[in-house]
């Protein structure tokens, strides 16, 4: 049967007909919505980890146990998860072990844009890159095979124009009868001390060496031959770019991204005149094609960009490809970037960590929002984790005293399970001091309000509609127990949308410089609590500007400077009448 | 080239949270319903939360590139009007159309003042032949205010080789079962507002 679907969900397809029984991952944008499509099938169980290195571990364990099993993950995601990867590609599988990593170059929603290949030829397994979604569910089910075959886990990259565009697939719609397979324990196998390791290293270069054989034959990798003066090595959604760019172009198009096939290379590059590489964000395949002795030349007019996602444009442009004449663009446009939602609970934290002045370390979420205009409150995000040790480091280098400004780490509930909890019992075992803010919605909103351990909700329950705000406490991680368990000197709860009480517990806990305080703001995430209590109006406004830069998207202003209020957005959360010093903006009808 | 063999490309333009995904599903699956190949490139995470957004539809014999470069939209669909002209640049100037919804919403950054109101708008989108439709208005007269989304495609609609019974089965499976007829009563709405 034909369906349109994106690469996530070809995944999710490909694997379930391919008998897989296991599916573990965290989200990440933009790999989240391939386990929550296969999340939908009865007949396979899937979870979310707290984090990367655990979807890993976990998936390892049932591919050993014999289950053929997927992890999923953002490419950042794969730096988590890079510790059992690198022992994992030592031990090998049992089952088939697949680990798909969704690269986002151009970095829409990510902190950076690392290349996952290079990880592939880090850990010495076997890549596949889909360059649509109907090879996005073949591959998958070839990545079974070849995993299973080569005794090794095998990783899918998708970049974000993959898993995001949906592209016509034929589905056979037929789970793939795949018995699960006995656990033989085998010590010189799956226990990585050196001895045995040693061993297991040696097995991974005779294993390379048979891939190499595998790579120089597989259909995975297609010589298409066209003009043969023009020769392009690309691979992904930048082979379709290729192929809108230069459509006469002869190309050498790689499904199998390691290892290369060296002799079928140097056969295309035999055929051509001028064999050029064509790849995003990083020259993995040029400097491994260099390496094999196989020359290659830059593009006829300009070189590639080195960063940011290709497009057919861009390749048209080094190639020397006349562009069609657009119109120019406006350039008075006010900008649009995107912001907190109306009503959401972190703003009113924000609104008074920017006005009293705090350096904030954040963290990874909706809540990296916070650093944009006008709160303009979050002075680093790093990574997964970071806000709570880079406070510390702050700290340490005596930040706060010589600039007489507090620092406070901020995180979000499911990043404070990933990775948060580790920094926070680093500080805390070291005597550290300082304040954390943990900023509780109920969800992991930013990746379309996944379940978490702070909300209690599994990937199974999420998929089939419960409610994070129904949940019972004792199936939620209980993040103030937990804190002080650690041994926080105080972890006080807060309402997120009580003006007054965020403002005194900020500058309560901000107050102290000898202790550890952590406070845990509590109240959901507006995608998950969509209830609407009235509209806000704006009586004899003064202009003073203060609701205007909490930076709700609902409130404007008019000629004058006075406040006005989008009744059709305004969900009457209720935070700029709070804020309003002159009591000015009320609801309608009160 | 033949028409058939041509890749047609659609960009829909608009505010985070306005319904363009959906709408270009609409539009891909007639697309293929049709028995064209066809591609739909949708931006999700940290670009949206109320920022400007778009999709990207192309359809054809064959579709390669998922990407629509400057210059190359067919017709463009906007959601609302200051990103029709902020999304100018993609506009073919050889026969390129472009369909705006008649609504504005103005941005933060001009009630914090980084950021001011364009001047003329419609002069603007004068000069590019525009197509005002006032998807709003209709939707909200055809019983269904957050049908906006679907009125644009009744008005995208006239411009592509679709038949117009084609996008109503399609319309009718995908959107929830209680809100059909005034889907289609907006559809038939947004089709009928283009001369």
């Amino acid at each position: 049967m034909q369906k349109l679907l994106s690469g996530n969900e070809a995944i999710a397809q490909g694997a379930w007909e391919a008998g897989v029984r296991v599916g573990v991952g965290y989200p990440g944008t933009p790999s989240t919505e391939t386990l929550e499509n296969l999340s939908t099938y009865d007949d396979v169980y899937c979870e979310w980890s707290p984090n990367e290195k655990v979807a890993l571990e976990v998936a390892l364990g049932s591919a050993m146990g014999g289950a053929r099993s997927l992890a999923t993950m953002k490419h950042v995601g794969v730096n988590v998860a890079a510790d059992p990867l690198l022992s994992a590609c030592n031990t090998g599988v049992n089952a088939g072990l697949v680990i798909l990593a969704a690269d986002d170059p151009s970095m829409f929603s990510s902190q950076n844009e690392q290349d996952s290949r290079n990880y592939a030829a880090f850990a010495r397994i076997p890549m596949l890159e889909p360059a649509d979604s109907a090879e996005a569910h073949e591959f998958v089910q070839r990545a079974f095979e070849i995993s299973e075959d080569f005794d090794t886990p095998v990783m899918i990259r998708e970049s974000m124009r993959i898993a995001h565009t949906k592209s016509l697939v034929d589905c056979a719609d037929e789970r793939a009868d795949v018995e699960l397979r006995d656990f033989t324990p085998d010590a010189s196998k799956y226990v990585m001390m050196p001895a045995y390791a040693r061993g297991r290293r040696q097995a991974v270069i005779e294993r390379t060496g048979k891939l190499i054989e595998f790579a120089e034959e597989t259909d995975l990798n297609r010589i298409e031959m066209r003009d043969s003066s023009v020769g392009i090595i690309a691979s992904g959604a930048v082979y379709q770019h290729v192929r809108e760019a230069l459509p006469q172009a002869s190309t050498f198009k790689l499904g199998l991204s390691w290892p290369l096939p060296p002799a079928k290379l140097k056969q295309f590059a035999e055929a051509v005149d001028h064999l050029y590489v064509v790849e995003e964000a990083c020259d993995y395949f040029a400097e491994r094609v260099h390496a094999l002795g196989i020359a290659t030349e830059q593009p006829p007019v300009c070189p590639l960009p080195e960063a940011g996602e290709l497009t057919p444009a861009l390749i048209k442009k080094s190639f020397g490809v006349a562009l069609p004449q657009g119109h120019p663009p406006c350039d008075d446009l006010p900008p649009r970037p995107p912001s907190l939602c109306a009503g959401c609970p972190h703003r009113l934290v924000f609104t008074v960590l920017r006005d009293m002045k705090a350096i904030v370390s954040g963290d990874i979420g909706c809540y990296t929002l916070g650093a944009t205009a006008p709160l303009s409150a979050v002075h680093s995000t790093i990574d997964m984790g970071a806000s709570l040790s880079v406070a510390h480091g702050l700290e340490l280098a005596d930040v706060p005293a010589r600039n007489k400004r507090p620092v406070v780490g901020v995180i979000g509930d499911s990043t404070f399970a990933h990775s948060g909890i580790t920094s926070l019992l680093g500080t805390i075992y070291n005597a550290g001091a300082g304040t954390l803010c943990i900023l509780d919605n109920r969800t992991t909103a930013m990746t379309g309000c996944q379940g978490n351990p702070c909300n209690g909700i599994t990937l199974h329950e999420q998929v089939r509609g419960a409610n994070p705000l129904a949940v019972r406490d004792g199936k939620r991680l209980d993040i103030e127990a937990l804190c002080l368990a650690l041994g926080a000197d105080e972890a006080e709860s807060v309402d997120a949308q009580d003006y007054a009480a965020v403002k005194d517990a900020l500058k309560g806990a901000t107050a102290a410089n000898d202790k550890l305080s952590v406070l845990v703001f509590h109240s959901p995430c507006r995608l998950i609590d969509r209830s609407r209590d009235g509209v806000a109006v704006v009586g004899e406004c003064r202009a003073c500007g203060k609701c205007v830069r909490i930076g709700c998207p609902v409130i404007g202003t008019d000629e004058h400077g006075h406040a006005v209020i989008d009744p059709v957005q305004c969900i009457g959360c209720g935070q700029c009448i709070q804020v309003c010093p002159f009591g000015c903006i009320s609801k309608e009808g009160e | 080239m033949t028409q058939a063999e041509k890749t047609t490309t659609v960009l829909l333009v608009g505010v985070g949270g306005q319904g363009t995904i959906l709408a270009g599903d609409l539009l891909a699956k007639t697309a293929a319903v049709s028995g064209y190949d066809v591609k739909i490139s949708e931006i999700h995470g940290m670009s949206q939360r109320g920022g400007s957004v778009s999709t990207v539809v192309r359809f054809g014999r064959d579709v390669a590139s998922m990407i629509c470069d400057e210059g190359c939209a067919d017709v463009i669909v906007s959601f609302e009007a200051i990103e029709a002209l902020r999304a100018r640049q993609f506009l073919a100037t050889d026969g390129g159309r472009l369909f705006v919804n008649d609504e504005v919403i103005e941005p933060v950054s001009v009630a914090i003042g980084t950021g001011s109101m364009p001047t003329d708008i419609d002069g603007a989108l004068a000069q590019l032949d525009a197509v005002k439709v006032p998807a709003g208005r209709i939707a909200r007269e055809a019983g269904s205010p957050k049908s906006t989304n679907v009125v644009l495609m009744g008005a995208l609609s006239t411009a592509l080789p679709f038949a117009a019974d084609t996008w109503r089965e399609v319309i009718a499976k995908r959107v929830p079962p209680r809100t059909v007829d005034a889907n289609l009563t907006a559809f038939d709405a947004g089709r009928g507002c283009v001369a």
